[in-house]
């Protein structure tokens, strides 16, 4: 069925005006509420429905894709020349050449500017205004405070972050840095981990400039001073390797696995010889090996640090620092994981005799060990919460000593242009730099390098850049202000009088505790007719048993005097309810004490 | 034209002169007496530094003009007499400081 309207309207009736007219309300509709309907609904209250009239908006985020830029120069050798003269023909340029100088104007111009050139050049002959007038006088130090300034950031490109272990600049001039990278929390990387260390370009911190691929992280890496392309590095693993650098990423060479360390191998360093092919290397196993780079097959030297002087590889302590001077071939030191430093002689006759003395250094491993350039016989050793210069001659104790630091400290080193300044890193991620003519108590600049403890450090040979690694492996360049770097006039001499001065104070201590020593010993023979027990060091392992049995007899005693309190706990307790029953107290108290005196002798060892 | 050639001979032979270029306003050596690599480097460059010190000179004074340009650098001294007009001739000479 259609559902059909019509409407008609009379023609006449379009466009005819609308006369609106009230009319009352009229209800047209009206439906009652149902309320049975409302069962078909749950009712909701409160209803939280939200509004907002903003426009709706969406974000989408674009990225291009990273762009390497990379640095080159164009040289420019030949070219400008007219079209109809090519530069390969002679003949072409000869002619081109003559016409030019058959030129009217040509010989004019040139006539007319050399006689200007001429006049010049008879001037810088005749006066040479550049030249250095007032190089006899001194630099003035300038008088503001000591800085440093942080000049670039080098970050270990790999997700997984390693501690940069140890850093080597180029021999010849501060153009690049090696760093060793390696995670030395013990088993603490996962087999993801990069095992890869870099080589980076001062001047550009965004990517290594080479990358060195070891068979396992590098724990130190070194520059051959002499020849600039060859390093060094010693693995974790303990193997030695050695790396040149125009021939690729992998290693030429790495020691046996027989014969390497069984340990970290901590430090490795060039010896000087003529070859310029020898090093050693220490590890925390108690060897110290020396090889030729051109036969890894074998040491071609073994010493194993032990201070009994019997070469008992038992007994070795393990090596964390080496120290080596080229200007003293012979001698080195090495610093030990015990806490004490081995001076050791290279060309003594027996090996007993390799090591010469031992200096008790530190409470913890000795982690880094420098003569001072310009007095060979002061040394710097860093380790636990000190830095400590000594002499060589003094055996007891240091000359010189910094005071104890809230955090460890975990690498040090001289400045090669100051006798006086030498430079510390903390695990608290601090930089400090100390001046001893200055000042003694304090750093004289301590700067917060990074939040993540610093491992290591390296001045550059000029005295002006320093180089720290953190243990996320984010290696800071620093530069020091002048007054860091230059040195005054006086100052060897006072560096001079001050190491003499300490020494002498060292050695009067010294002697003076060997007489104490002497008379007490004395003394002990006198009172004791018997043998006197001879002063040697016990063996650390009765030592070890002693104190075992000391602290299980404490705990005995703290035991039992616990019991004999929750025992008298007790009785006063039970004396108390006697008091109740009217026993008589006092009787049962001495009972109580009576029995106390029983126990006493009972415990009394 | 031997004017020319002796005036360049006198020229080379000062205390201290180590190189003689003539080069034209595109910066082609007419003349030299060092190796070509370094010649056509030098005149070049030195070329393109004597217009904009010209365009520098004219800038501030629209009648005064650029004749002579002398670079001192830590290994020696560099001196350009250059034409008048940019399209001109130019005389390089390199000296390296006498250590009188």
């Amino acid at each position: 069925m259609e559902i059909v309207y019509v409407y008609t309207k009379k023609r006449a009736d379009f466009g005819r005006q609308c006369n609106f007219s009230d009319r009352p309300a009229e209800l047209h509709v009206d439906i009652a509420p149902d309320s049975s309907l409302a069962e078909n609904f749950i009712e909701r209250n409160p209803v939280d429905s939200s509004l907002q009239c903003v426009q709706e908006m969406s974000e989408h985020e674009v990225n291009t894709e990273r762009f390497e830029t990379d640095t080159r120069g164009i040289n420019h050798t030949e070219g400008g020349w007219p079209k109809d003269v090519n530069p390969q023909e002679i003949e072409q340029v000869m002619r081109f050449r003559k016409k030019v100088e058959k030129d009217e104007m040509y010989v004019n111009t040139i006539m007319q500017l050399s006689s200007v050139m001429e006049n010049c050049i008879r001037q810088n002959n005749a006066i040479d205004i550049y030249e250095e007038y007032f190089s006899d006088i001194d630099v003035e130090i300038s008088d503001e405070p000591p800085s440093a300034k942080t000049i670039n950031v080098y970050r270990d490109p790999n997700e997984l972050k390693r501690t940069a272990t140890h850093i080597s600049w180029f021999p010849d001039g501060p153009r690049k840095l090696a760093i060793a990278y390696c995670n030395l929390d013990f088993q603490g990387s996962s087999p993801d981990t990069s095992m890869e260390s870099y080589i980076w370009d001062i001047e550009n911190p965004n990517k290594p400039e080479m990358t060195l691929k070891p068979v396992s992280p590098l724990v130190c890496l070194e520059y051959n001073p002499k020849d600039s392309h060859v390093l060094i590095g010693g693995q974790y693993n303990g193997q030695v390797a050695y790396w040149d650098r125009r021939k690729g990423s992998q290693p030429i060479e790495l020691t046996p696995i027989e014969h390497s360390h069984r340990d970290p191998v901590y430090k490795t360093i060039w010896l000087q010889s003529k070859t310029g092919t020898e090093c050693f290397s220490a590890s925390t196993d108690g060897q110290v090996l020396w090889w030729d780079i051109r036969k890894m097959g074998e040491p071609t030297e073994k010493l194993y640090l032990d201070p009994t002087k019997k070469q008992d590889i038992t007994k070795a302590q393990g090596a964390m620092a080496l120290e080596y001077e080229p200007t003293i071939p012979t001698k080195f030191m090495v610093g030990t994981e015990q806490g004490s430093i081995l001076s050791c002689n290279r060309k003594a006759k027996t090996p007993a005799e390799k090591i010469v003395a031992q200096y008790p250094a530190h409470y913890g491993p000795v982690y880094a060990l420098q003569r001072n350039p310009f007095f060979p016989k002061n040394f710097l050793s860093i380790g636990d919460w000190t830095a400590r210069i000594w002499s060589e001659d003094i055996r007891e104790s240091s000359i010189m000593w910094t005071k104890y630091h809230m955090s460890y400290l975990t690498d040090g080193c001289w400045s090669p242009v100051r006798p006086a300044v030498f430079f510390t890193t903390k695990r608290d991620g601090t930089l400090d730099i100390w001046d001893i003519i200055f000042k003694q108590n304090d750093p004289t600049l301590s700067l917060q390098v990074s939040d993540e403890p610093l491992h290591s450090i390296r001045v550059q040979d000029g005295g002006r850049l320093i180089a720290t690694g953190s243990h996320k492996g984010t290696t800071t360049l620093l530069e020091l202000s002048d007054g860091l770097c230059m040195q005054s006039k006086s100052e060897k001499n006072l560096v001079t009088m001050m190491f003499d001065r300490e020494t002498r104070r060292e050695k009067i201590l010294e002697s003076r505790h060997r007489e104490m020593k002497l008379k007490e010993r004395t003394r002990s023979s006198q009172d004791k007719d018997e043998e006197h027990e001879p002063v040697a060091e016990e063996p650390e392992e009765d030592l070890v048993g002693k104190a075992e049995t000391e602290f299980f007899q404490i705990i005995e005693a703290e035991k039992k005097k616990r019991e004999k309190a929750a025992e008298q706990a007790e009785e006063m307790e039970q004396n108390e309810k006697g008091d109740q029953r009217k026993a008589s107290p006092i009787a049962e108290e001495d009972e109580g004490q009576e029995k106390q005196e029983v126990e006493q002798p009972e415990k009394k060892d | 034209m031997s004017e020319v050639e002796e005036t360049l001979k006198r020229i080379q032979n000062h205390q201290g002169v180590v190189g003689v270029i003539v080069s034209n306003s595109e910066g082609i050596a007419n003349r030299t007496n060092i190796d070509n690599s370094t010649t056509v480097q030098c005149s070049s460059q030195f070329s393109k530094l004597c217009k904009l010190a010209r365009n520098c000179i004219r800038e501030l004074d629209p009648e005064n003009d650029l004749t002579f340009l002398r670079v001192r650098t830590k290994k020696n001294e560099v001196m350009c007499a250059a034409g008048s007009g940019p399209d001109d001739h130019m005389l390089l000479v390199i000296q390296s400081p006498s250590e009188n």
